[in-house]
């Protein structure tokens, strides 16, 4: 389970502390396949981010009783000068994995073949995608945590990670952040609409759509 | 909206959430400087010609650069002590309270994307490169010292405790120091432009280069303000004893590392906090 009690996020800027979230609560239970819509800006990704623990609430606590992944698919989470292989190495020993185990996985997975062995800066960002999607896939979670539509290569590619992430690993939880409301309906039970720092959670995820068109309509024309 | 249900959040926290048992902690610390430890020495040394070995290689190369350089100008150092001896001594403590801090200013942008897992957070970074930089100096020091004895350059040190000793303590202030200006550079982009002169200034006043007791008092009462300063001469007590007068006050040295230390761990805490991965 995972517990997001009461939490505040606020962000310094030039013109003063600017809160992103506002007393945001948020349970997701083992195996739950959550959707957490925004528009842009929204503070999707911060609230992925503090539950994921890459970043520290303001106030409130965020608790978790399963293991967490970090924000996937970012292409980010990786170190540019080290090779492909070395970043899979540095995850490995950060999460306590035997990386022998995991190389072939990730070669075959991937399909990078030798440039494995160069610079992820010097990948394209397709490569990239390919590489961060196949190392995310090597630590088990039991939640992971989705930014946005995972656009990852071509389609034959984006085909294989569905298959991965939604039928290999269909009993994990998921929390899936997005402004598409169709991607969420294709992978999500139940959804949360995140608008103007607040979170709103509903179990249909009609009720969901209904409350996050409001919003974005009222947004909008504000 | 009927189906709107805020999640109820239970009073009593979930006891298996807490899986921070000290034990376990430990395990994922070592797990993670480790791992940070690695990728750093790749970053820098690669897998080619002697790979890591430069770890050492490098402050060993500028040790003998510096004692190279002094012998063949006869360098006044104002005692009996032969000037090999008193450069290895003297350059190697400046490596320590020098290069750390250097390593740790501005560490945290190369590594930032790291930061995404969650428990690589911003003091690993500097664990891993303090790590990296004392073994550095400490193998240099080692490796240059059993040479130099061997070859009958320079005497076995009369207590090596002591040298142990005066070695922590310098490290130890090394890492105070560069926990301070790592963590204040994220505060402030000044760190940065000041510790090249300031560093570059504080060399020859370090205490490498001479002797406290050959100075006038006029000086040595400034010049013991310098926590370094009594780090050295211990070490140098340690090494040659009875050849020379060394000056110290550890006492004045422990205080100033907990200040740093603790100054250091603070600012951390607040960099931590405002850190923003990506």
């Amino acid at each position: 389970m995972i517990i997001v009690d009461d939490v505040v996020k606020e962000y310094q800027t030039r013109s003063g502390p600017v809160r992103v979230l506002d007393h945001v609560n948020l349970i997701v239970r083992p195996g739950q396949q959550l959707g957490v819509l925004g528009r842009n800006g929204a503070g999707k990704s911060t609230i992925i981010r503090l539950v994921s623990g890459t970043e520290l609430p303001t106030s409130g606590s965020v608790r978790r009783s399963m293991s967490v992944s970090w924000p996937l698919a970012f292409g980010g989470a990786f170190q540019g000068t080290l090779t492909g292989y070395d970043n899979l190495r540095f995850i490995c020993r950060v999460y306590g994995v035997d990386p022998a185990e995991r190389v072939g996985f990730v070669e075959e997975f991937s399909e990078l073949g030798i440039y494995l062995r160069e610079p992820v800066k010097t990948y394209s960002s397709g490569m990239r995608a390919r590489l961060a999607f196949a190392i995310s896939m090597t630590v088990d979670f039991d939640c992971y945590l989705i930014d946005e539509v995972i656009a990852v290569g071509d389609a034959r590619f984006h085909e294989k990670c569905m298959i991965e992430l939604f039928e290999k690993r269909a009993d994990r939880a998921k929390i899936i952040v997005s402004h598409d409301p169709h991607y969420v309906r294709a992978h999500c039970q139940n959804a949360a609409v995140l608008s103007q720092g607040r979170l709103t959670y509903f179990d249909e995820l009609d009720a969901a759509f209904e409350h996050y068109e409001q919003v974005a309509a009222l947004t909008s024309a504000g | 909206m009927a189906s709107l249900s805020e999640p109820v959040v239970p009073a009593v926290p979930d006891p298996a959430a807490d899986q921070s048992s000290l034990r376990a902690s430990w395990a994922i610390q070592r797990r993670v400087v480790w791992a940070l430890v690695m990728r750093e020495v790749l970053t820098r040394y690669g897998r080619h010609n002697i790979g890591f070995m430069w770890l050492f290689v490098e402050p060993m190369m500028f040790t003998l650069g510096v004692t190279a350089l002094w012998t063949a100008t006869k360098s006044v150092h104002g005692s009996d002590l032969p000037i090999v001896a008193f450069a290895i001594t003297g350059y190697s403590a400046v490596l320590l309270w020098r290069n750390m801090p250097a390593r740790c200013i501005d560490a945290v942008e190369p590594n930032r994307s790291l930061l995404f897992h969650r428990n690589v957070r911003v003091i690993d970074i500097y664990f891993s490169r303090l790590l990296l930089e004392g073994a550095g100096a400490t193998i240099s020091l080692i490796v240059l010292s059993v040479v130099f004895i061997a070859t009958g350059q320079m005497d076995p040190p009369e207590d090596i405790l002591q040298v142990i000793g005066g070695w922590l303590m310098l490290a130890w202030f090394g890492c105070g120091l560069a926990m301070f200006l790592g963590a204040a550079s994220e505060r402030s982009e000044t760190v940065h432009k000041l510790w090249h002169p300031v560093s570059y200034l504080l060399f020859p006043m370090s205490g490498a280069a001479f002797l406290l007791s050959v100075m006038p008092p006029e000086a040595q009462a400034v010049l013991t303000w310098l926590p370094m300063i009594h780090g050295t001469e211990y070490l140098r007590e340690g090494f040659f004893g009875s050849q020379i007068t060394a000056i110290y006050d550890m006492g004045y040295m422990a205080i100033c590392n907990v200040v740093l230390t603790v100054l250091g761990l603070a600012i951390i805490r607040v960099v931590s906090d405002s850190v923003i991965p990506e």
